[in-house]
């Protein structure tokens, strides 16, 4: 059944490494498939809890953030460490709300690491698939409930 | 307010108060208007109030639309009954206005969204220790009787807020809501000069964190403290010294009245203005004070908050953008 369900991802990637390495990907020609959505942020550091909630609340049935490998990389010096201290805690939030862990990733892909984020969708895209629809909004579709 | 909304023979206020899903504390922060309850009295007629006095909803049934002039519904909407009222009372008020943190966000009732109907049943009435069920009898909305047929509302899985039912005019936040706050809020229905629709009033613009006198510093947590871990200096901010305090992502108004006495805001007037969810407001804040430079240790420190929903969605868990924890389909 799940076979015909085609995941919706939505990606939060720093513009100074993820982002570099998806164009890389993508003009490389490298194999991946279509269901990210990416969104462009200064730096992952950037991302604040509420796009995550947001995307989930709204239909995304899967959502990446990826920026530069700490320590060093960070254009921005230390924005990557506002990332690591953030996400365990929005995975720990995730996980209360029953939204499975594997419909969330977090991580670091270098500018020049694009066959890292090609495989990073890939591998993804069938986890999300595998998981089938999150559509959280169906649970106030009814009204009585 | 419009001129006509005093028409009554005496020309008193025509009020209505009702709880919903609540712990009745809103009702109590209305007698701690103290001796001032008797200038409300001198200003208006109360013509529903259950909790106080003795009404049936056929009465309010029995009134014409929009007779009441202003409706103060404190508690969330947890089950049948309280939405029924809710429409009811909306039809029959000019001004409806969610009274308190449950109305306004969903309240501590609204962290029953963490669960659904069944598991909450089978927790108070078959698992808790105090619970004497031989015969694992859970609530039934409808039960036959020798005298005929008894129902009782039916309970919702999810807990909802005030608007999320029905149309709200104004948003008084607190739980409770301070009295003084409250008498601000009726001194201004009084002269007509109310805000616009769908203001939060009888509260600041600004968060708590605007109206305490902790002194900040700058925060680097290597362990965060639940209250009764710690004793904390009264001087110093109290997130400074690691224990969670919602300030920051609060809204202000109650004059910061916890942290006062070195309790840590629990958030209970609900996120400042253009803050679209508390609790991932909290969330930023509480992370951006980790002092940790490796992933393993910042995911050490953070991994030691107990309960982050609880903790960040104490009072809002159902006005928030996820609303509740996942429900499989079909439950």
């Amino acid at each position: 059944m799940n076979a015909n369900f085609e995941p919706r991802i939505v990606g939060f990637l720093c513009n100074w490494c993820t982002y570099a390495a998806a164009d890389t990907a993508g003009v490389s020609r490298m194999e991946q498939p279509p269901n990210v959505d990416i969104i462009r942020v200064m730096c992952s550091g950037r991302v604040d809890p509420v796009f995550i909630l947001k995307a989930f609340a709204e239909g995304a049935d899967g959502v990446i953030v990826s920026g530069c490998h700490p320590p060093g990389d960070c254009h921005y010096q230390q924005g990557n460490y506002k990332t690591f201290r953030r996400m365990p805690l929005v995975e720990a939030l995730l996980a209360q709300y029953g939204i499975e862990k594997e419909r969330f990733h977090w991580g670091w892909i270098s500018g020049a690491e694009a066959p890292k984020w090609a495989q990073l969708v890939r591998d993804f895209t069938e986890q999300v698939r595998a998981l089938g629809p999150l559509n959280w909004k169906r649970m106030f579709e009814s009204k009585e409930d | 307010m419009p001129e006509d909304t005093k028409g009554t023979k005496n020309g008193k206020l025509k009020l209505g108060l009702y709880w919903a899903a609540s712990c009745g504390g809103c009702e109590i922060a209305i007698v701690e208007l103290r001796e001032k309850i008797l200038d409300l009295d001198a200003a208006a007629d109360i013509l529903f109030w259950p909790c106080a006095m003795d009404f049936k909803y056929k009465d309010v049934e029995a009134m014409p639309d929009g007779h009441i002039d202003v409706c103060l519904f404190n508690g969330a909407i947890r089950t049948s009954e309280n939405e029924h009222v809710a429409h009811l009372l909306r039809q029959k008020s000019k001004v409806l206005v969610a009274f308190g943190s449950c109305a306004h966000l969903g309240g501590i009732p609204g962290l029953g969204n963490l669960f659904d109907r069944q598991s909450i049943f089978e927790r108070a009435y078959l698992e808790a220790p105090s619970v004497d069920n031989p015969e694992g009898i859970l609530p039934q909305t409808s039960c036959q009787l020798p005298e005929g047929e008894v129902t009782i509302p039916y309970f919702y899985n999810t807990v909802k807020s005030l608007a999320q039912v029905e149309d709200v005019d104004y948003f008084i936040p607190g739980c409770p809501p301070q009295a003084p706050q409250i008498w601000a809020v009726v001194e201004a229905i009084l002269s007509g000069n109310l805000p616009p629709k769908g203001s939060v009033v009888g509260a600041n613009e600004k968060t708590v964190c605007d109206e305490c006198e902790h002194k900040r510093e700058e925060k680097r947590i290597k362990k965060f403290y639940r209250p009764h871990e710690i004793i904390p200096d009264h001087e110093r901010c109290l997130f400074d010294q690691g224990i969670i305090c919602a300030g920051p992502a609060t809204r202000g108004g109650c004059g910061a009245l916890c942290p006062s006495v070195d309790m840590p805001c629990r958030g209970c007037y609900g996120p400042p203005p253009n803050v679209i969810d508390q609790g991932a407001a909290l969330l930023s804040a509480v992370a951006s004070v980790v002092d940790a430079d490796t992933e393993e240790e910042a995911a050490r420190i953070v991994g030691e908050i107990v309960d982050p929903v609880g903790t960040f969605y104490r009072f809002g868990l159902p006005a928030s953008l996820l609303h509740r924890s996942k429900l499989e389909e079909g439950s």
